[in-house]
């Protein structure tokens, strides 16, 4: 093993460091160097990250063992990572990715305090790290480390402006939600135990320890991973928290609740994919939950006036679309929309902060309008991220939602047509959200309009480079009617999906269907497109009360008072009743009755408050007297 | 040193002279400065004892003398692997516990510090005991000196709770008393070496082989189990805890919830299943059916819960659930993290009731709803509160990990429905966990909490010290799990 692969173990703990330093540090380092000790590991983890590729490119994958974490009985849990071809690619995003948010960061958090500063680096930092150790995980415990910590940063970052009620209000609901989905992985992970003794992926997967499970075990344990899938990954009916989490930072929505965190789930499935595709019922009910997010999340994007409410709208219905093709066997397609997806969505998001910046922290579009003109590198790069998730050819988005739409084709043409229309309203919300926010004439306050400016470096370099990759990025999956062997990212990942692909029958679509699903899904694109343009290029703010669907969607079709009536309030009214009626007048009241019986005996105890430390000494030697005594005569 | 003293004797003498030595300090200060010298001693001694646990260390670990004309009893101690870990987390918690507490000065302090002492004897001499009579006799002598630890030095209705408490317990103990004798009675004869023999024997390896009809064992089982869920507490024998917790000196409360709760686990794994293996297979579907419910219940009550430190016990009491839960899915992966557990709970318990101390002591009131924004004013003691709330709710890299994830393994293979159903506590944990330090540490400062200085160096130190442990513990549980694996074992051997 004498490789890269040797000092991998670097890789988490490199952005560790940078947590412990700026986290002990916080007190006494200046900005600039907690920036850039917080830039700094996450560069060199990306360059490690890019010598692990080239070294797994070259068909050198294994798992790296580092020390027993439980070892009990016949169980025994490893505490190791193992690099192939699926999570090298997403330690590329996650360093690469992680890497621009984090100088951007440096711009964007330059007005806080000092220590609040190092407290940010410090806690994306950590994120990086427990990212890092959830794909790198050999087994599902190492994996499931990571993937609480995650949560847990997702959690910290989200209420970083502490002092907000709202903000840790929707830290709370992010970290409960996960927990939930969290209860499934766990339970699948035992019912693995139980069934196999064995957690490690290696094992796992392997023909013998599958033939162990029954296809019942199969379909559970499958259904329970994908219950925690869709609590990481914001899917229904445990979604309602990612809109919420807006409630952070921007950069950490880009990094955290769009390009990696909440695309953990699709990775998890992505790794496991063996297990799912022997289980047709839990496929099934994968490509149901996505289609159905997909379109729900779409609607609603459709009539949000925050600008980074659309975009975590979108970017809920994007991971539906992940699901999707999870739930049709399209895993490289799944992998590759993250992928696409983690560098337009990066990008979006960063736009979005770089305007919100430049507004002075207003987030409703209402009050932008024509930023066009003062804000050049930000519009163009974000008019690329637009035209890439739209699905406009040839931008990166549409290579990796043509081949889930292809997929979904072949598996039932009404998945097809629902995705079509899914990516339709995509193109409209996120052209209404362009045109409201850079066309037309600027609506916000004088005061605004005189602050107007383009941002620093530190965050238009991020988003060019973003804007670079959005636009490139797709090629690496050019189908196969385009350019022979185009596809290079399913060769590269051909490994590990082998078995699956083995045992699925593939259905081969001729090229003239391949060529009509794609123009009717691009027509449909465009026209929502150049619609929303025209519509939205010269919105003006009208004042009418919504009325209908349009009061539906706007209250996100009152899913969250749904919960809060038929899940958050019966369960404190059961607890009010376990504590006022139970415990205080049921056990206790019995308890105290039988005191009040025993009333004599406590009488008599009074003694014990006469307050002589002797006598309760000169009690005490009696009692082991009394011992001795019952010894010796007994 | 094994033919002059064993490690078991230290542990339970050395405490117990420094106890005495205490009853006479007539300076607060030197009080003081004598338990928690000895309280250091003691810990050296103990986390000295962890490294010699090989076979061949035998003379160093157990020890038993008897007297003539004895009815069958020795003075029989010995440390096996879950003894070990539970001495070692006496011994551990307590300096923590009077350091934390230093700064607090109590009336008549000489007898404060020999009764916290004394009682550290006695919870030593449980975990050590290999004789019944020895282990009942440890039993009362370390619950007695909490009775008036409580009701002397506690707060405004501490008799009542005292009583309450009392009244619990001491039932609880009387049943077992009867059991024992009972079981003491259909002991083989037992001869010694000095050519004597007594009719019956209190050792444990007599105990074991007691001639017990299937039909005994269920009421033993019983009678046994009442004083340790008691102590426990499992539900529905847990309504003297939340009261005791709230109203006790906060130093007696770190006692009775890190380790003296631990008693009742410890008795059920070293009595209890061993004694009535039977009995413990035909009732553990219904122990195991009260403990989940004790989560459910309890973590539902932590909801509701306005008094922080009614939170943290009525959270303990969901822990301890699920403890008492995995002990009766008997098989090694559940002991084995119940044993791991054990002593994390402890420790961590110990942390979050120094840092409630610390808010108490500085705003002077514990409801939730009077405090916010901490967070702001002390930074680091939030910190350390999170890290100690995180573990509460066992997050992956903190002790409490592995603990619960061996637990539910282990509860899992038992019967998968009691797995899952008991799982539904880590949601209800986060949400009140979370819930509290929103509300206490996050958002503005009000009137009650503007005043709050963050802890100083020394208390840094001291939860410092807890947090090195947590993450350690986290990160590398094995060496913690390999001690118990003998005790485990040899468990899992009497109940086959």
């Amino acid at each position: 093993m004498n490789n890269v692969l040797q000092i991998a173990w670097l890789l988490p703990i490199l952005p560790l460091l940078g947590f412990i330093i700026n986290g002990l540090g916080r007190n006494i380092l200046s900005k600039a160097i907690s920036g850039l000790v917080g830039c700094l590991v996450v560069f060199a983890s990306f360059l490690l990250s890019v010598f692990i590729f080239i070294e797994v490119k070259n068909g050198n994958s294994q798992v790296v063992h580092y020390f027993d974490f439980l070892n009990v009985d016949l169980l025994k849990i490893a505490f190791a990572f193992k690099f192939d071809p699926l999570s090298s690619l997403f330690l590329l995003i996650i360093t690469g990715v992680g890497f621009l948010i984090h100088v951007y960061s440096t711009s964007y958090m330059h007005g806080e305090p000092d220590k609040d500063f190092a407290k940010y680096f410090a806690y994306l930092n950590l994120f990086i790290f427990s990212m890092l150790l959830l794909v790198m995980g050999a087994n599902y415990v190492v994996m499931f480390i990571g993937w609480e910590g995650v949560g847990l940063c997702s959690y910290l970052l989200i209420g970083y402006w502490f002092r907000i009620n709202d903000y840790t209000n929707a830290a709370n609901k992010a970290f409960i939600m996960n927990r939930i989905g969290d209860l499934g992985f766990l339970i699948a992970v035992f019912w693995l135990i139980a069934k196999t003794g064995t957690v490690e992926f290696d094992q796992v997967f392997s023909a013998a320890t599958i033939a162990k499970l029954s296809a019942t075990d199969i379909t559970g344990i499958t259904l329970l991973l994908f219950v925690g899938a869709t609590g990481k990954s914001a899917q229904i009916p445990l979604y309602t928290w990612l809109p919420d989490a807006m409630a952070g930072p921007t950069p950490v929505s880009a990094l955290i609740h769009a390009a990696t965190m909440v695309t953990a789930g699709i990775y998890m499935i992505a790794r496991s994919n063996i297990l799912y595709t022997m289980a047709p019922v839990t496929q099934g009910v994968v490509a149901m939950v996505g289609l159905a997010t997909a379109v729900l999340a779409a609607t609603i994007a459709l009539k949000q006036n925050d600008i980074k409410k659309v975009l975590a709208y979108s970017t809920v219905s994007q991971l539906g679309y992940m699901f999707l093709a999870l739930g049709v066997g399209a895993y490289t397609g799944a992998v590759f929309h993250v992928m696409t997806h983690a560098f337009f969505k990066a990008l979006l998001f960063l736009g979005a902060g770089s305007v919100i910046h430049a507004m002075g922290g207003e987030q409703d579009m209402r009050n932008m309008g024509g930023l066009k003109k003062y804000m050049r590198t930000t519009h163009l790069t974000f008019l690329l991220g637009c035209l890439a998730i739209a699905g406009i050819p040839p931008f990166s988005g549409f290579f990796s939602k043509d081949e889930i739409l292809a997929a979904a084709y072949v598996h039932n043409p009404v998945l097809w047509v629902i995705g079509v229309i899914t990516a339709v309203m995509t193109a409209f919300y996120m052209f209404r959200l362009y045109g409201m926010t850079f066309l037309g004439k600027f609506r916000g306050s004088h005061e605004q309009e005189h602050h107007l400016h383009e941002s620093p470096a530190a965050i238009t370099f991020p988003l060019i480079i973003l804007a670079i990759l959005a636009v490139v990025g797709g090629w690496i999956g050019v189908p196969k009617i385009f350019v022979h062997g185009g596809h290079r990212l399913e060769a590269f990942l051909e490994p590990v999906f082998r078995e699956s692909n083995a045992i699925t029958t593939k259905h081969e679509i001729t090229h003239a269907t391949e060529y009509m699903l794609m123009g009717v899904s691009v027509a449909g694109a465009l026209i929502a497109l150049i619609y929303a343009w025209r519509r939205y290029g010269k919105y003006q703010q009208i004042e009418t009360s919504p009325k209908g669907i349009t009061k539906i969607l706007e209250n996100k079709w009152y899913v969250d008072e749904i919960y809060n009536s038929t899940i958050v309030q019966p369960l404190r009214s059961l607890s009010g009743f376990f504590n006022n009626i139970i415990e205080r007048k049921g056990i206790d009241g019995l308890v105290n009755g039988t005191g009040k019986l025993v009333n004599y005996g406590s009488r008599q105890l009074r003694w014990l408050q006469s307050g002589q430390v002797g006598a309760y000494v000169l009690l005490m030697v009696l009692g082991i007297l009394i011992l001795f005594i019952i010894q010796l005569f007994l | 040193m094994g033919s002059y003293i064993t490690f078991p004797e230290l542990l339970i003498w050395l405490p117990l002279l420094a106890g005495i030595i205490c009853f006479f300090a007539k300076k607060e200060h030197a009080a003081k400065s004598i338990a928690i010298l000895f309280s250091l001693i003691l810990l050296g001694i103990s986390a000295t004892s962890l490294f010699y646990t090989d076979a061949k260390y035998i003379n160093w670990n157990a020890v038993n003398y008897f007297y003539p004309n004895n009815i069958g009893n020795t003075f029989y101690v010995a440390l096996d692997g879950t003894g070990r870990l539970l001495t070692f987390l006496t011994a551990l918690a307590f300096p923590i516990i009077l350091l934390a507490t230093s700064k607090n000065s109590y009336k008549n302090p000489s007898s404060f510090y020999g009764l916290m002492l004394l009682s550290q004897a006695g919870l030593m001499g449980v975990f050590c005991s290999m004789d019944a009579l020895l282990f009942y006799f440890f039993w009362e002598l370390a619950l007695i000196p909490v009775y008036f630890l409580c009701s002397r030095w506690g707060g405004e209705k501490r008799i009542q709770a005292t009583f309450k408490f009392f009244v619990y317990t001491f039932g609880g103990s009387l049943l077992m008393l009867i059991g024992i004798i009972y079981v003491y009675l259909h002991t083989p004869e037992r001869f010694f070496e000095d050519g004597t023999h007594a009719a019956h024997s209190f050792a444990l390896n007599y105990f074991y082989r007691a001639q017990l009809s299937a039909g005994d064992q269920n009421w033993l089982f019983w009678l046994f189990f009442a004083a340790f869920a008691v102590k426990m507490p499992v539900f529905p024998f847990h309504t003297w805890q939340p009261d005791t917790y709230d109203q006790s000196p906060t130093s007696v409360t770190m006692v009775l919830s890190g380790v003296m709760v631990k008693m009742g686990l410890f008795g059920v794994i070293r009595w209890l299943i061993p004694l009535f293996p039977l009995a413990a297979e035909r009732y553990s579907h219904l122990v195991i059916t009260l403990a989940i419910i004790g989560i459910i219940y309890a973590s539902c009550i932590a909801l509701v819960q306005d008094n922080l430190k009614k939170l943290v016990a009525y959270s303990s009491i969901a822990h301890i659930g699920l403890m008492c839960a995995s002990l009766f899915a008997m098989n090694q992966i559940s002991f084995q993290g119940v044993m791991l557990q054990m002593f994390n709970h402890g420790i961590n318990i110990i942390g979050l009731w120094i840092v409630i101390d610390l808010i108490e002591k500085k705003t002077g009131v514990k409801n939730i709803s009077q405090l916010s924004g901490i967070a702001h004013k002390a930074p680091v003691l939030t910190i350390m509160l999170v890290i100690m709330a995180l573990a509460n709710i066992a997050l992956p890299l903190t002790n409490a990990f592995p603990g619960e994830f061996l637990m539910f393994t282990g509860l899992y293979m038992f019967n998968p429905w009691y797995g899952a159903i008991a799982a539904v506590g880590i949601i209800l944990a986060a949400v009140y966990t979370l819930k509290m330090i929103q509300r206490v540490f996050y958002g503005d400062s009000n009137a009650i909490t503007d005043q709050v200085t963050d802890i100083s160096f020394f208390q840094k130190l001291v939860l410092g010290i807890i947090v090195c442990l947590i993450f350690l513990i986290g990160v590398y549980p094995q060496p913690v799990i390999d001690l118990t694996k003998d005790a485990a074992v040899a468990l899992i051997g009497r109940t086959k």
